[in-house]
Protein backbone atom coordinates (compact mmCIF):
# COMPACT_ATOMS: atom_id res chain seq x y z
CA UNK A 1 0.00 0.00 0.00
CA UNK A 2 1.34 3.44 -0.88
CA UNK A 3 0.68 6.72 0.94
CA UNK A 4 -1.96 7.83 -1.51
CA UNK A 5 -3.95 4.62 -0.93
CA UNK A 6 -3.48 5.06 2.80
CA UNK A 7 -4.77 8.65 2.72
CA UNK A 8 -7.86 7.48 0.87
CA UNK A 9 -8.65 4.93 3.58
CA UNK A 10 -7.74 7.12 6.55
CA UNK A 11 -11.14 8.71 7.19
CA UNK A 12 -13.00 5.45 6.85
CA UNK A 13 -10.57 3.88 9.30
CA UNK A 14 -11.04 6.80 11.69
CA UNK A 15 -14.82 6.45 11.44
CA UNK A 16 -14.67 2.67 11.90
CA UNK A 17 -16.20 2.17 8.47
CA UNK A 18 -13.30 0.26 6.94
CA UNK A 19 -13.51 -3.50 6.43
CA UNK A 20 -11.07 -5.69 8.35
CA UNK A 21 -8.84 -6.62 5.45
CA UNK A 22 -8.25 -3.03 4.38
CA UNK A 23 -7.91 -1.99 8.02
CA UNK A 24 -5.18 -4.59 8.50
CA UNK A 25 -3.42 -3.38 5.33
CA UNK A 26 -3.66 0.22 6.49
CA UNK A 27 -2.39 -0.67 9.98
CA UNK A 28 0.57 -2.40 8.38
CA UNK A 29 1.30 0.74 6.36
CA UNK A 30 0.91 2.98 9.43
CA UNK A 31 3.49 0.92 11.29
CA UNK A 32 6.08 1.80 8.66
CA UNK A 33 5.12 5.32 7.53
CA UNK A 34 5.65 8.27 9.85
CA UNK A 35 4.00 10.73 7.46
CA UNK A 36 0.75 8.77 7.35
CA UNK A 37 0.79 8.18 11.11
CA UNK A 38 1.19 11.94 11.51
CA UNK A 39 -1.76 12.57 9.19
CA UNK A 40 -3.85 10.02 11.05
CA UNK A 41 -3.01 11.54 14.42
CA UNK A 42 -3.98 15.01 13.18
CA UNK A 43 -7.34 13.70 12.01
CA UNK A 44 -7.83 11.85 15.28
CA UNK A 45 -7.06 15.02 17.21
CA UNK A 46 -9.58 17.07 15.24
CA UNK A 47 -12.23 14.37 15.52
CA UNK A 48 -11.66 14.20 19.27
CA UNK A 49 -11.76 18.00 19.55
CA UNK A 50 -15.15 18.16 17.80
CA UNK A 51 -16.54 15.37 19.97
CA UNK A 52 -15.24 16.91 23.18
CA UNK A 53 -15.18 20.69 22.68
CA UNK A 54 -17.64 21.61 19.96
CA UNK A 55 -20.82 22.73 21.65
CA UNK A 56 -23.51 20.09 21.93
CA UNK A 57 -26.79 21.94 22.18
CA UNK A 58 -29.51 20.30 24.26
CA UNK A 59 -33.17 20.97 23.50
CA UNK A 60 -34.26 23.83 25.77
CA UNK A 61 -37.10 23.20 28.16
CA UNK A 62 -39.13 25.94 26.46
CA UNK A 63 -38.96 24.05 23.17
CA UNK A 64 -40.06 20.79 24.76
CA UNK A 65 -42.99 22.61 26.31
CA UNK A 66 -43.90 24.33 23.05
CA UNK A 67 -43.94 21.05 21.14
CA UNK A 68 -46.02 19.35 23.79
CA UNK A 69 -48.48 22.25 23.96
CA UNK A 70 -48.80 22.70 20.19
CA UNK A 71 -49.25 19.08 19.33
CA UNK A 72 -52.18 18.34 21.62
CA UNK A 73 -54.81 20.74 20.20
CA UNK A 74 -53.71 20.39 16.58
CA UNK A 75 -53.75 16.65 16.49
CA UNK A 76 -56.29 15.01 18.71
CA UNK A 77 -54.34 11.79 18.83
CA UNK A 78 -54.26 9.42 21.76
CA UNK A 79 -51.80 10.25 24.50
CA UNK A 80 -49.90 7.08 23.84
CA UNK A 81 -48.79 8.36 20.46
CA UNK A 82 -47.83 11.73 21.84
CA UNK A 83 -45.70 9.99 24.41
CA UNK A 84 -43.87 8.22 21.62
CA UNK A 85 -43.05 11.55 20.09
CA UNK A 86 -42.10 13.48 23.19
CA UNK A 87 -40.24 10.71 24.95
CA UNK A 88 -38.19 9.89 21.89
CA UNK A 89 -39.94 6.80 20.54
CA UNK A 90 -38.13 4.52 22.90
CA UNK A 91 -40.75 1.77 22.89
CA UNK A 92 -40.84 1.66 19.10
CA UNK A 93 -37.10 1.79 18.72
CA UNK A 94 -36.76 -0.95 21.30
CA UNK A 95 -39.33 -3.16 19.57
CA UNK A 96 -37.69 -2.53 16.20
CA UNK A 97 -34.24 -3.39 17.43
CA UNK A 98 -35.55 -6.51 19.13
CA UNK A 99 -37.21 -7.61 15.90
CA UNK A 100 -34.05 -6.86 13.99
CA UNK A 101 -31.93 -8.73 16.50
CA UNK A 102 -34.17 -11.80 16.29
CA UNK A 103 -34.22 -11.66 12.49
CA UNK A 104 -30.47 -11.32 12.21
CA UNK A 105 -29.59 -14.02 14.69
CA UNK A 106 -32.09 -16.67 13.67
CA UNK A 107 -29.30 -19.11 12.85
CA UNK A 108 -27.57 -18.46 16.13
CA UNK A 109 -30.84 -18.60 18.01
CA UNK A 110 -31.72 -22.03 16.72
CA UNK A 111 -28.32 -23.32 17.76
CA UNK A 112 -28.75 -21.78 21.16
CA UNK A 113 -32.20 -23.23 21.66
CA UNK A 114 -31.85 -26.67 20.08
CA UNK A 115 -28.18 -27.45 19.78
CA UNK A 116 -25.63 -29.14 21.96
CA UNK A 117 -23.04 -27.32 24.06
CA UNK A 118 -20.63 -27.77 21.15
CA UNK A 119 -23.09 -26.08 18.74
CA UNK A 120 -23.28 -23.16 21.15
CA UNK A 121 -19.52 -22.74 21.19
CA UNK A 122 -19.37 -22.99 17.39
CA UNK A 123 -22.09 -20.34 17.00
CA UNK A 124 -20.23 -18.02 19.38
CA UNK A 125 -16.90 -18.55 17.65
CA UNK A 126 -18.42 -17.79 14.24
CA UNK A 127 -20.21 -14.73 15.66
CA UNK A 128 -16.99 -13.43 17.18
CA UNK A 129 -15.21 -13.89 13.85
CA UNK A 130 -17.94 -12.16 11.83
CA UNK A 131 -18.20 -9.35 14.39
CA UNK A 132 -14.46 -8.73 14.23
CA UNK A 133 -14.71 -8.27 10.47
CA UNK A 134 -17.82 -6.08 10.49
CA UNK A 135 -16.81 -3.47 13.01
CA UNK A 136 -13.38 -1.94 12.93
CA UNK A 137 -12.45 -4.01 15.95
CA UNK A 138 -10.16 -6.71 14.79
CA UNK A 139 -7.47 -6.05 17.37
CA UNK A 140 -7.25 -4.36 20.77
CA UNK A 141 -3.50 -4.67 20.67
CA UNK A 142 -1.99 -4.50 17.19
CA UNK A 143 1.44 -6.07 17.14
CA UNK A 144 3.30 -8.93 15.55
CA UNK A 145 5.54 -9.21 18.60
CA UNK A 146 4.95 -12.10 20.99
CA UNK A 147 6.43 -10.02 23.81
CA UNK A 148 3.80 -7.32 23.23
CA UNK A 149 0.72 -9.43 22.59
CA UNK A 150 1.22 -12.14 25.22
CA UNK A 151 1.71 -9.85 28.25
CA UNK A 152 -1.20 -7.69 27.10
CA UNK A 153 -3.59 -10.50 28.03
CA UNK A 154 -2.23 -10.79 31.56
CA UNK A 155 -4.87 -9.88 34.09
CA UNK A 156 -7.55 -9.67 31.41
CA UNK A 157 -8.19 -13.38 30.90
CA UNK A 158 -7.20 -16.47 32.86
CA UNK A 159 -5.20 -17.91 29.95
CA UNK A 160 -1.79 -16.89 28.71
CA UNK A 161 -2.01 -17.72 25.02
CA UNK A 162 1.13 -18.54 23.05
CA UNK A 163 1.14 -15.54 20.71
CA UNK A 164 3.63 -17.06 18.33
CA UNK A 165 4.31 -15.34 15.06
CA UNK A 166 4.05 -17.76 12.15
CA UNK A 167 5.21 -15.23 9.60
CA UNK A 168 7.79 -17.54 8.06
CA UNK A 169 4.99 -19.97 7.23
CA UNK A 170 2.90 -17.17 5.69
CA UNK A 171 0.68 -16.57 8.74
CA UNK A 172 1.79 -13.28 10.32
CA UNK A 173 0.40 -12.42 13.75
CA UNK A 174 -1.35 -9.05 13.52
CA UNK A 175 -2.52 -8.66 17.10
CA UNK A 176 -4.85 -9.75 19.85
CA UNK A 177 -8.16 -8.75 21.37
CA UNK A 178 -10.60 -9.79 24.06
CA UNK A 179 -13.96 -11.36 23.37
CA UNK A 180 -16.71 -13.23 25.15
CA UNK A 181 -17.42 -16.72 23.90
CA UNK A 182 -19.43 -19.53 25.48
CA UNK A 183 -20.20 -17.42 28.56
CA UNK A 184 -16.60 -16.61 29.41
CA UNK A 185 -14.03 -13.99 28.45
CA UNK A 186 -11.40 -15.31 26.12
CA UNK A 187 -8.19 -14.23 24.43
CA UNK A 188 -8.27 -13.90 20.64
CA UNK A 189 -5.09 -14.10 18.58
CA UNK A 190 -5.46 -12.57 15.13
CA UNK A 191 -3.48 -13.90 12.21
CA UNK A 192 -3.51 -13.09 8.55
CA UNK A 193 -2.89 -15.21 5.49
CA UNK A 194 -2.83 -13.11 2.30
CA UNK A 195 -6.14 -11.26 2.46
CA UNK A 196 -7.74 -13.73 4.88
CA UNK A 197 -8.11 -13.12 8.57
CA UNK A 198 -7.81 -16.00 11.03
CA UNK A 199 -9.18 -15.55 14.53
CA UNK A 200 -7.97 -17.95 17.21
CA UNK A 201 -9.98 -17.99 20.44
CA UNK A 202 -8.07 -19.34 23.43
CA UNK A 203 -9.24 -20.16 26.91
CA UNK A 204 -8.27 -22.32 29.89
CA UNK A 205 -9.77 -25.77 29.75
CA UNK A 206 -12.85 -26.34 31.91
CA UNK A 207 -14.11 -29.78 32.94
CA UNK A 208 -16.96 -29.67 30.44
CA UNK A 209 -14.79 -28.61 27.49
CA UNK A 210 -14.25 -30.97 24.58
CA UNK A 211 -10.52 -31.09 23.93
CA UNK A 212 -9.89 -33.44 20.98
CA UNK A 213 -9.01 -32.08 17.55
CA UNK A 214 -12.11 -31.48 15.47
CA UNK A 215 -13.08 -29.62 12.31
CA UNK A 216 -16.33 -27.93 11.36
CA UNK A 217 -17.77 -25.79 8.60
CA UNK A 218 -20.49 -23.27 9.46
CA UNK A 219 -21.98 -20.46 7.35
CA UNK A 220 -19.12 -20.84 4.88
CA UNK A 221 -16.42 -20.50 7.53
CA UNK A 222 -14.01 -23.24 8.42
CA UNK A 223 -13.38 -23.94 12.09
CA UNK A 224 -10.90 -26.13 13.89
CA UNK A 225 -10.57 -26.99 17.58
CA UNK A 226 -7.58 -28.41 19.38
CA UNK A 227 -6.05 -28.25 22.80
CA UNK A 228 -2.53 -27.96 24.08
CA UNK A 229 -1.24 -27.68 27.64
CA UNK A 230 -4.66 -27.19 29.26
CA UNK A 231 -5.62 -24.49 26.78
CA UNK A 232 -8.48 -24.89 24.32
CA UNK A 233 -8.02 -23.30 20.88
CA UNK A 234 -10.66 -22.51 18.28
CA UNK A 235 -9.43 -21.27 14.90
CA UNK A 236 -11.96 -19.75 12.51
CA UNK A 237 -11.46 -18.26 9.05
CA UNK A 238 -12.70 -18.08 5.49
CA UNK A 239 -9.48 -19.84 4.49
CA UNK A 240 -10.01 -23.14 2.69
CA UNK A 241 -9.83 -26.30 4.75
CA UNK A 242 -6.35 -27.34 3.60
CA UNK A 243 -4.75 -24.00 4.46
CA UNK A 244 -6.53 -23.73 7.78
CA UNK A 245 -5.43 -27.26 8.70
CA UNK A 246 -1.86 -26.34 7.78
CA UNK A 247 -2.09 -23.24 10.01
CA UNK A 248 -3.60 -25.22 12.88
CA UNK A 249 -0.91 -27.91 12.69
CA UNK A 250 1.82 -25.27 12.89
CA UNK A 251 0.12 -23.36 15.72
CA UNK A 252 -0.46 -26.58 17.68
CA UNK A 253 3.19 -27.58 17.36
CA UNK A 254 4.29 -24.13 18.54
CA UNK A 255 1.73 -24.10 21.35
CA UNK A 256 2.86 -27.46 22.68
CA UNK A 257 6.53 -26.47 22.44
CA UNK A 258 5.89 -22.99 23.76
CA UNK A 259 4.36 -23.95 27.07
CA UNK A 260 6.98 -26.49 28.02
CA UNK A 261 9.56 -23.71 27.92
CA UNK A 262 7.50 -21.41 30.18
CA UNK B 1 -36.10 13.27 25.10
CA UNK B 2 -32.91 11.93 23.57
CA UNK B 3 -34.03 12.33 19.94
CA UNK B 4 -35.17 15.89 20.53
CA UNK B 5 -31.68 16.76 21.80
CA UNK B 6 -30.12 15.34 18.62
CA UNK B 7 -32.70 17.19 16.53
CA UNK B 8 -32.05 20.47 18.30
CA UNK B 9 -28.28 20.10 18.14
CA UNK B 10 -28.41 19.60 14.36
CA UNK B 11 -30.85 22.48 13.85
CA UNK B 12 -28.82 24.76 16.12
CA UNK B 13 -25.66 24.05 14.17
CA UNK B 14 -27.35 24.54 10.80
CA UNK B 15 -29.26 27.74 11.64
CA UNK B 16 -26.58 29.01 14.06
CA UNK B 17 -29.28 30.73 16.05
CA UNK B 18 -31.12 29.64 19.18
CA UNK B 19 -34.58 31.00 18.32
CA UNK B 20 -34.49 29.86 14.70
CA UNK B 21 -33.36 26.39 15.72
CA UNK B 22 -36.32 26.15 18.10
CA UNK B 23 -38.72 27.19 15.35
CA UNK B 24 -37.27 24.69 12.90
CA UNK B 25 -37.41 21.80 15.35
CA UNK B 26 -40.93 22.67 16.34
CA UNK B 27 -42.03 22.70 12.72
CA UNK B 28 -40.17 19.47 12.00
CA UNK B 29 -41.85 17.77 14.96
CA UNK B 30 -45.26 18.86 13.72
CA UNK B 31 -44.46 17.40 10.32
CA UNK B 32 -43.08 14.24 11.86
CA UNK B 33 -46.23 13.90 13.90
CA UNK B 34 -48.44 14.44 10.87
CA UNK B 35 -46.78 11.58 9.01
CA UNK B 36 -46.56 9.42 12.08
CA UNK B 37 -48.96 6.86 10.58
CA UNK B 38 -46.59 6.21 7.72
CA UNK B 39 -43.70 5.67 10.12
CA UNK B 40 -42.47 2.08 9.94
CA UNK B 41 -41.01 1.94 13.43
CA UNK B 42 -37.39 1.61 12.38
CA UNK B 43 -34.57 4.11 12.75
CA UNK B 44 -36.67 6.65 14.65
CA UNK B 45 -33.75 8.95 15.31
CA UNK B 46 -32.60 9.00 11.69
CA UNK B 47 -36.16 9.56 10.56
CA UNK B 48 -36.70 12.60 12.78
CA UNK B 49 -33.27 13.99 11.88
CA UNK B 50 -34.08 13.64 8.20
CA UNK B 51 -37.18 15.80 8.64
CA UNK B 52 -35.27 18.31 10.81
CA UNK B 53 -32.50 18.47 8.25
CA UNK B 54 -34.90 19.07 5.36
CA UNK B 55 -36.76 21.71 7.35
CA UNK B 56 -33.43 23.41 8.11
CA UNK B 57 -32.42 23.55 4.46
CA UNK B 58 -35.80 24.96 3.45
CA UNK B 59 -35.32 27.56 6.18
CA UNK B 60 -31.78 28.32 4.98
CA UNK B 61 -33.01 28.73 1.43
CA UNK B 62 -35.41 31.52 2.38
CA UNK B 63 -33.37 33.07 5.20
CA UNK B 64 -29.75 32.62 4.19
CA UNK B 65 -29.85 32.00 0.43
CA UNK B 66 -26.16 32.77 -0.10
CA UNK B 67 -25.12 30.21 2.45
CA UNK B 68 -27.48 27.47 1.38
CA UNK B 69 -26.17 27.32 -2.17
CA UNK B 70 -22.55 27.05 -1.05
CA UNK B 71 -20.52 24.05 -2.08
CA UNK B 72 -23.25 21.81 -3.34
CA UNK B 73 -20.88 20.69 -6.06
CA UNK B 74 -18.99 17.64 -4.86
CA UNK B 75 -15.91 18.00 -6.97
CA UNK B 76 -12.54 17.93 -5.20
CA UNK B 77 -11.07 20.64 -7.43
CA UNK B 78 -13.63 23.04 -6.01
CA UNK B 79 -12.04 23.25 -2.58
CA UNK B 80 -10.29 26.53 -3.31
CA UNK B 81 -13.52 28.11 -4.42
CA UNK B 82 -15.17 26.85 -1.25
CA UNK B 83 -12.49 28.41 0.91
CA UNK B 84 -13.12 31.75 -0.75
CA UNK B 85 -16.81 31.27 -0.22
CA UNK B 86 -16.22 30.65 3.47
CA UNK B 87 -14.29 33.86 3.77
CA UNK B 88 -17.06 35.74 1.98
CA UNK B 89 -19.51 34.01 4.20
CA UNK B 90 -17.71 35.05 7.38
CA UNK B 91 -17.68 38.66 6.28
CA UNK B 92 -21.38 38.52 5.47
CA UNK B 93 -22.31 37.53 9.02
CA UNK B 94 -23.06 41.20 9.62
CA UNK B 95 -20.91 41.73 12.67
CA UNK B 96 -18.24 44.33 13.17
CA UNK B 97 -14.61 43.19 13.26
CA UNK B 98 -14.46 44.29 16.92
CA UNK B 99 -17.42 42.15 17.83
CA UNK B 100 -15.86 39.17 16.11
CA UNK B 101 -12.59 39.75 17.94
CA UNK B 102 -14.28 39.86 21.33
CA UNK B 103 -16.27 36.77 20.49
CA UNK B 104 -13.14 34.99 19.39
CA UNK B 105 -11.55 35.67 22.73
CA UNK B 106 -14.48 34.35 24.66
CA UNK B 107 -16.20 31.73 22.60
CA UNK B 108 -14.93 28.37 21.62
CA UNK B 109 -12.84 28.95 18.51
CA UNK B 110 -13.62 25.51 17.16
CA UNK B 111 -17.35 26.28 17.34
CA UNK B 112 -16.82 29.37 15.25
CA UNK B 113 -14.74 27.54 12.66
CA UNK B 114 -17.31 24.76 12.31
CA UNK B 115 -20.00 27.42 12.01
CA UNK B 116 -18.14 28.95 9.07
CA UNK B 117 -18.15 25.69 7.10
CA UNK B 118 -20.80 25.47 4.38
CA UNK B 119 -23.92 23.77 5.81
CA UNK B 120 -23.52 20.62 3.70
CA UNK B 121 -20.19 19.92 5.39
CA UNK B 122 -21.35 21.10 8.80
CA UNK B 123 -24.28 18.68 8.87
CA UNK B 124 -22.24 15.56 7.99
CA UNK B 125 -19.58 16.49 10.55
CA UNK B 126 -22.14 17.01 13.32
CA UNK B 127 -24.00 13.81 12.45
CA UNK B 128 -20.74 11.87 12.40
CA UNK B 129 -18.91 13.34 15.39
CA UNK B 130 -21.78 14.28 17.72
CA UNK B 131 -24.39 11.68 16.85
CA UNK B 132 -21.77 9.05 15.92
CA UNK B 133 -23.90 7.93 13.01
CA UNK B 134 -22.79 5.44 10.38
CA UNK B 135 -22.18 6.58 6.81
CA UNK B 136 -25.30 4.62 5.84
CA UNK B 137 -27.51 6.50 8.32
CA UNK B 138 -26.01 9.87 7.33
CA UNK B 139 -26.63 9.07 3.65
CA UNK B 140 -30.24 8.26 4.54
CA UNK B 141 -30.73 11.49 6.49
CA UNK B 142 -29.06 13.79 3.97
CA UNK B 143 -30.57 11.95 1.01
CA UNK B 144 -27.33 11.40 -0.92
CA UNK B 145 -25.24 8.32 -1.83
CA UNK B 146 -22.67 7.03 0.70
CA UNK B 147 -19.85 8.13 -1.62
CA UNK B 148 -21.08 11.72 -1.34
CA UNK B 149 -21.18 11.43 2.46
CA UNK B 150 -17.56 10.30 2.41
CA UNK B 151 -16.40 13.07 0.05
CA UNK B 152 -18.26 15.74 2.03
CA UNK B 153 -16.79 14.49 5.31
CA UNK B 154 -13.31 14.46 3.78
CA UNK B 155 -13.63 17.98 2.38
CA UNK B 156 -15.24 19.38 5.50
CA UNK B 157 -12.46 17.92 7.61
CA UNK B 158 -9.77 19.22 5.26
CA UNK B 159 -11.22 22.74 5.35
CA UNK B 160 -11.60 22.60 9.12
CA UNK B 161 -8.11 21.16 9.60
CA UNK B 162 -6.55 24.10 7.72
CA UNK B 163 -8.45 26.83 9.57
CA UNK B 164 -8.14 25.08 12.94
CA UNK B 165 -4.39 24.46 12.65
CA UNK B 166 -4.03 28.04 11.42
CA UNK B 167 -5.81 29.49 14.43
CA UNK B 168 -3.90 27.23 16.80
CA UNK B 169 -0.49 28.22 15.45
CA UNK B 170 -1.45 31.90 15.81
CA UNK B 171 -2.20 31.21 19.47
CA UNK B 172 1.28 30.08 20.36
CA UNK B 173 3.01 33.06 18.80
CA UNK B 174 3.42 36.01 21.19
Amino acid sequence: MNCSDAQNLLYRYLDRELDAVNAARLEAHLRDCRDCVGAYEREQELSFAIKQSAHRYGAPRALTDRIRRDLVPQESRPWAELRHLTRGWNPIALAASLMLAVAMSSTGTSYYLNGTAEDRVIADVVSSHVRSLMANHLTDVASSDNHTVKPWFTGKVDASPPAVNLVSAGFPLIGGRLDYVDQRPCAVLVYRHDAHVINVMVWSKRDDDQTGSESYTRQGYNLARFSANDLVFWAVSDLNRGELDDFVTRLKTEAEGNSTSL
Amino acid sequence: MPHLNSAFNLARWLTRNEADAQDVVQEACLRAFKYFDGFDGQFANAWLLKIVRNTCFTWLKSNRPAEETLALDDNLEEVDRDENAIRLNASSLGRSPEAILIEKRDANRLDELIGRLPPVYREVLILREHEEMSYQDIAEIVGVPIGTVMSRLARGRKLLQSTWRGSKSKDVKP
